[in-house]
């Protein structure tokens, strides 16, 4: 039964200002849960009181059912990535890997063969003698990961442990980290600010802005009903298209006058008069003939070769549209745009809160049914 | 197209133009100020030095007469230059070890994150900046027989008082006390700047990984501050070598020439006794000596050494 609980856990230097406000979750064994959040948010520090490497201003945190806020870090039982690794320079791939052990009781024999077998996982065994600045930054990455590995902790912590890398190999070591994990049942707590990151290798996830919790839930849950305008901009990439309306009986009014109707359906679950409108730019589709239409002008339009965005202005702020395929549009030409009524939020424009999302699921595609289809 | 392909060529016939030095020409002129400074400095004096050692001079430090090694060999035979050799030998063993342990330990403790610590920072340091003849002279009021704190010291514990300075059997432990205080202000300052160097994050792996303080400082402090410590040590072993100033305020080489260390000795015979030719031969000797522990160290030393 591993299990890590926060109750009410807040952080302040001063007394005044919180860096971390009233955090409570609880994080399941074996689970992988991501911290997400911009920089500055609070993230690394919440992982830090975990660690035990900051203190804990206010609340508890809980460690397999021992209340832990007085525990130094290695009475934890966890591991630790680093952002920048944290290896010893001075020390060979080997002795980085097998650093500290001893202070576990654990004999010399053992601790080779622990250190062999996650140098075998990891496709490390040629690199054991070699010292860490020969390493190029994937290896590195991977003698950190078999650090943590080899305590066989079953609480992995890692702080952008992949925000060094290039592109290419995040996006390799994201599907590895995630299999390691799988393969050892670890519980992972993992922070990043990268939003695809929390995406794909989250269970469930916590968006965090200014130390408080927008929302928690499973990726999926999160892009498809998101609490607030921040997790709506924050998650999904290009993020959210986001304008303020007045609601008006059954019409919704945007700044420049343009009017967008919605059914009663929609129209009485809300109650404020004000209100931000949130469209997905996938949502955002060409009309056909005869459809009722808003027609935009082109401000700019990026090919990416599988997908196209396209930016125009709506009322006084830019919106984008994603369109599957490749689509030369000419910058200021007019384009009519259609959105479905399930594909619009509605936000209060006071305290940014949902009103209203679609209650049906979102397009999520099951190979069952496709096949069967 | 068409200018795209012609502007490389009018780029090369420019630099072409420009190019009229040749680079060694062009490297010597960047050179040229450190080198003639260099040479008027360094390279001249130690030239004449060596010069000089091979003659006979006279009281105006002319040379007369070529004697070869004369002057060596009979240094080697003076039993008051074999007894400079033993001053400066113990002078340097008394004060480089003790000064870097001592200025290490200060580092140490002062690079806790603790209140208030920028004002030990600034205490521990505080001695690069005082000139030796105002700390020679503070020394000289402590070891003063009659006003001095460390007799009155010594007489709380009911010992008799003792002349510091004056008793040959302490007198260059007197020198050393005051020299590893002068020095540890620098030494103290290098070895902070070094382990403020080091990585915060290898000491939070290492409270994760759950060891010892002890292991850390072996494992971790010790390791990734040798670079910086094999400079001190260098640094310090050739001022060791090297000091005058506070020899010469607090004992003048005395008493008995215990404390006449080889820089000392070196003055007297060049400025007292006008035997420039003398003073020459210890100078060149003194240069071979130095030379040697520095490339000693660095045969020696530098393979503990971790550069990152």
């Amino acid at each position: 039964m591993k299990k890590v609980d926060l109750l009410n856990v807040s952080k302040s230097y001063d007394g005044h200002h919180y860096v971390i406000h009233e955090i409570s979750v609880s994080i399941e064994t074996g689970e992988f849960f991501v911290l997400v959040g911009p920089s500055g948010c609070g993230k690394s520090t919440m992982l830090r009181m975990i660690a035990g490497l900051e203190n804990i201003s206010e609340g508890e945190i809980w460690i397999e059912g021992r209340k832990a806020n007085h525990l130094l870090p290695h009475e934890r039982d966890i591991s630790m990535v680093f952002q920048n690794y944290a290896l010893f320079p001075h020390l060979t791939v080997e002795k980085n890997i097998r650093f500290g052990l001893h202070t576990k009781k654990i004999s010399k024999q053992e601790q080779k063969r622990r250190c062999q077998e996650a140098a075998e996982m990891l496709g490390l065994t040629e690199l054991l003698d070699r010292k860490p600045r020969e390493l190029s930054g994937g290896q590195r990455q991977r003698v950190a990961l078999a650090r943590a590995i080899v305590t066989q902790s079953s609480i992995c912590l890692m702080d952008e442990p992949l925000s060094n890398l290039d592109a290419k190999l995040r996006a390799k070591m994201r599907s590895e980290i995630r299999q390691i994990q799988r393969q050892l049942g670890i519980t992972m707590i993992y922070v990043t600010h990268d939003q695809i990151e929390a995406m794909t290798m989250a269970d469930r996830m916590m968006v965090l802005n200014k130390g408080e919790i927008q929302q928690i839930g499973r990726p999926l849950d999160i892009y498809n009903r998101p609490a607030n305008t921040f997790v709506a901009s924050f998650i999904g990439s290009p993020p959210m298209n986001l304008a303020k309306v007045k609601f008006e009986g059954n019409v919704l009014i945007f700044e420049d006058g343009r009017a967008f109707a919605i059914s009663e359906k929609v129209s009485k679950t809300v109650k404020e008069k004000d209100l931000l409108i949130g469209i997905r730019p996938e949502a955002i589709r060409l009309a056909r003939n005869g459809e009722n239409a808003l027609v935009v002008t082109t401000v700019n339009s990026e090919i990416l070769g599988t997908e196209t965005f396209i930016s125009f202005q709506m009322a006084n702020v830019q919106w984008v549209a994603r369109w599957n395929g490749q689509w030369n549009i000419p910058i200021g030409k007019k384009i009519p745009i259609i959105v479905n009524e399930q594909d619009i939020f509605l936000f209060s424009a006071k305290n940014g809160q949902r009103l209203y999302s679609s209650p049906q699921e979102k397009s999520s595609f099951s190979l069952e049914e496709e096949i069967l289809l | 197209m068409k200018a795209e392909t012609e502007l490389p060529v009018k780029v090369e016939e420019k630099e072409k133009g420009r190019r009229t030095l040749p680079m060694f020409v062009q490297g010597a002129l960047y050179l040229s100020p450190s080198l003639v400074l260099f040479f008027i400095f360094l390279f001249y004096p130690m030239a004449r030095t060596i010069y000089l050692s091979l003659f006979l001079t006279d009281g105006q430090g002319e040379p007369i007469r070529f004697v070869g090694f004369e002057n060596f060999t009979y240094l080697f035979q003076s039993p008051s230059f074999q007894n400079s050799i033993k001053a400066t030998v113990l002078f340097v063993l008394y004060t480089v070890p003790a000064g870097i342990l001592l200025a290490l330990f200060l580092a140490i403790i002062a690079n806790e994150k603790l209140k208030g610590i920028g004002f030990f920072r600034t205490i521990f340091s505080s001695t690069m900046g005082m000139s030796v003849a105002a700390s020679s002279v503070i020394w000289m009021f402590m070891y003063n027989p009659a006003i001095g704190l460390f007799n009155q010291i010594v007489q709380v514990f009911g010992l008799s008082e003792t002349q510091w300075l004056l008793d040959p059997k302490y007198a260059l432990l007197a020198v050393s006390a005051a020299t590893i205080w002068m020095n540890t202000g620098f030494a103290f300052l290098v070895l902070l700047g070094g382990l403020q160097n080091i990585d915060q994050q290898l000491y939070e792996y290492a409270k994760i990984a759950g060891v010892g303080y002890f292991y850390q400082l072996r494992k971790i402090t010790l390791p990734l501050l040798s670079p910086t410590l094999f400079f001190i040590i260098t640094v310090s072993l050739i001022n060791a070598f090297q000091t005058f100033g506070q020899i010469d305020m607090l004992t003048k080489g005395g008493p008995i020439e215990t404390t006449n260390v080889i820089v000392y000795s070196i003055y007297k015979d060049a400025f007292i006794n006008h035997n420039i030719g003398s003073a020459s031969a210890q100078a060149v000797l003194l240069f071979f000596a130095i030379l040697l522990v520095t490339l000693l160290q660095f045969k020696i030393g530098e393979k503990k050494v971790h550069y990152q």
